[in-house]
């Protein structure tokens, strides 16, 4: 596929730490619309990965494209601005805080006028507003905007922190284990939430060691592998136990059948 | 549709309410002379000092942090502007300027150890109370200045208030604690403090410079600290080089007793000012009463310890 259609791509990433290799050439392509799991082994090279792409780390060596133009990230912020939006395992809230202001956390709308402009004031109506547009466009069931986060349960406040980023993520949502700390419901309730996502066409980045819950909503997946990408599955042909033995190294990429490859 | 249930604030911002209320009965029962308008703006006097400190206190507790250096940094700023205006007879602005210049400065030097060198708050203003102190201490040769201008006492000054005397400076510290809580409230910096002391982690990972908000914290809190200076020097009409010592530990337990988490990120900062004044009430009300000075201490220091445990209790309820 040409370099111009995809969202996101990588190539020959490599990323050191003191004597350990943790990239070694890993390639990358991310498509529009479309759920791309990342899987692999610890220490495959997953992490770095992802963070050579969210801006948390740069890379040795290798290229990153956004919408075809080469991007430099030197941190989130970065990424941030650039529209990559990402999402982590640990809850990444303020709890004591409102929904509202959680969703709105480091980009607060403030006030026409004098009271805005000079003295920050915030349009705390507007804020509130428009949380509950966009939580609704996203089908989150949550009563309130005006609770604080700690009254939500774990699924609930993970739906918070997804809503955020699908909020303001102009390309690409990043999610990093976002199910890895919730129950099966609550796991489910997630997974839902990424789909609408991705069907309102952003493209997702869902990283996860949750093989039936990658099975459930990837698109493809992406097998990183000795700091490579080892393979790029379809999950409509390939077996969950293969896909666990080309991400071992039981199975050699080469014998993977040709159907079973994402194209 | 919110419920009226959860429109109501939660009971830890109810509690410096309820003591003041339960405080006032008691001494309203017990002394004859406790709900006099003499005594009442005796009170409100006696609270400003404590009150100021504690809006600087309450924005520290707030993002997590303590400071325990509060009340000696505010003696050492009384002593800078009183002795700069009586050795080196400066107008009273500029030496009440130098004065703040010094509790900012303090401010900045517990803002800066905390966030570039990362130690803990409690260490840092553990070392600069004892700084504070010696400063003060060697640079006033423990003598109390005296001399100082008319002009500096200004907000010691009252007005007639149904019949009582009100000051100046307790109408101000009201301004600074309506003009604070609006700030916290309404604007994105203010909020931005409330979520540093919530989840530090998860504000830096939406953007939020999070050592920046930390600093302009500790910095606001040493300008508190140095109008806390001029208000004790206003009211008492000296500089006291031995200030702050009850003030120091007062306007943590007023913070508390307000309702704000000393886990930081929950509170509102009108709580402190109930605190402050139930702090101001109970001192006053023993003395009426006739009680030592050494049980209102007693006092003081269970009541923190209750202010504290039950933030603790309620924050495991809801976890």
């Amino acid at each position: 596929m040409a370099t111009e259609n995809l969202v996101m791509k990588a190539t020959g990433l490599v990323k050191r730490f003191g004597k350990v290799t943790a990239l070694d050439g890993a390639d990358f392509e991310l498509r529009p619309g479309e759920i791309l799991a990342v899987i692999g082994d610890n220490g495959a090279g997953k992490s770095s990965l992802i963070k050579c792409l969210s801006g948390a780390s740069i890379p040795d060596e290798g290229h990153v494209w956004l919408d075809g133009k080469e991007i430099h990230f030197k941190t989130p912020m970065d990424a941030r601005r650039a529209g990559i939006e990402t999402v982590y395992q640990d809850l990444a809230v303020a709890p004591a805080m409102t929904i509202a202001e959680n969703l709105f956390l480091g980009r607060e709308t403030r006030r026409q006028g004098f009271l805005g402009k000079y003295l920050g004031a915030l349009d705390k109506k507007k804020m509130l507003e428009e949380s509950v547009a966009r939580m609704q466009e996203l089908k989150v069931g949550i009563r309130s905007m005006t609770q604080a986060v700690e009254t939500l349960s774990g699924g609930q406040r993970q739906c918070v922190a997804v809503g955020r980023a699908a909020a303001f993520a102009q390309h690409v949502v990043i999610m990093d284990e976002p199910t890895a700390a919730l129950g099966v419901k609550e796991g489910n309730m997630v997974l839902e939430l990424i789909r609408r996502v991705r069907d309102r066409g952003l493209p997702v980045v869902l990283i996860s060691h949750n093989m039936p819950h990658v099975f459930e909503v990837a698109d493809r997946i992406h097998v990183a592998r000795l700091g490579r990408r080892a393979a790029v599955l379809n999950p409509k042909k390939i077996s969950m136990s293969d896909t666990v033995a080309v991400m071992t190294g039981a199975m050699p990429p080469e014998s993977i059948p040709a159907e079973c490859l994402a194209h | 549709m919110d419920s009226l249930k959860g429109k109501l604030p939660p009971i830890s911002q109810l509690g410096p309410f309820i003591a003041l209320f339960i405080a006032c009965v008691f001494f309203a029962l017990t002394t004859d002379r406790f709900f006099s308008a003499e005594n009442l703006s005796l009170i409100l006097q006696q609270v400003m000092v404590v009150g100021v400190i504690a809006i600087g206190q309450t924005l520290i507790i707030l993002t997590g942090g303590i400071d325990l250096s509060c009340g000696m940094v505010m003696a050492l700023g009384s002593i800078v502007m009183t002795k700069f205006a009586a050795d080196f007879g400066l107008p009273t602005v500029i030496a009440v300027l130098c004065g703040l210049g010094v509790t900012v400065l303090f401010g900045l030097i517990n803002g800066l150890l905390v966030t570039t060198i990362k130690l803990p708050p409690f260490i840092v203003t553990l070392g600069t109370f004892n700084v504070a102190f010696a400063i003060t201490q060697l640079y006033s040769q423990a003598q109390t200045v005296t001399d100082i201008p008319d002009a500096m006492t200004w907000l010691g000054n009252t007005f007639q208030l149904g019949g009582g005397a009100v000051s100046y400076g307790a109408v101000f510290m009201i301004i600074l604690y309506v003009l604070v809580w609006l700030w916290l409230r309404e604007t994105g910096a203010g909020r931005h403090v409330y979520a540093v002391g919530n989840n530090p982690e998860a504000t830096r990972l939406v953007g939020i410079p999070t050592e920046r908000v930390l600093l302009g914290v500790y910095v606001l809190a040493g300008l508190f600290y140095g109008i806390a200076s001029l208000l004790a020097v206003a009211r008492t009409g000296v500089g006291d080089p031995n200030a702050g010592q009850t003030e120091n530990l007062d306007a943590i337990t007023a913070v508390v007793l307000g309702g704000t988490s000393l886990f930081g990120g929950r509170g509102v900062i009108l709580g402190s000012l109930a605190g402050a004044v139930v702090v101001g009430v109970l001192r006053n009300g023993l003395t009426l009463m006739g009680v030592s000075s050494v049980y209102q201490v007693l006092v003081t220091g269970i009541l923190v310890i209750l202010a504290v445990s039950v933030d603790q209790l309620s924050r495991k309820s809801t976890r």
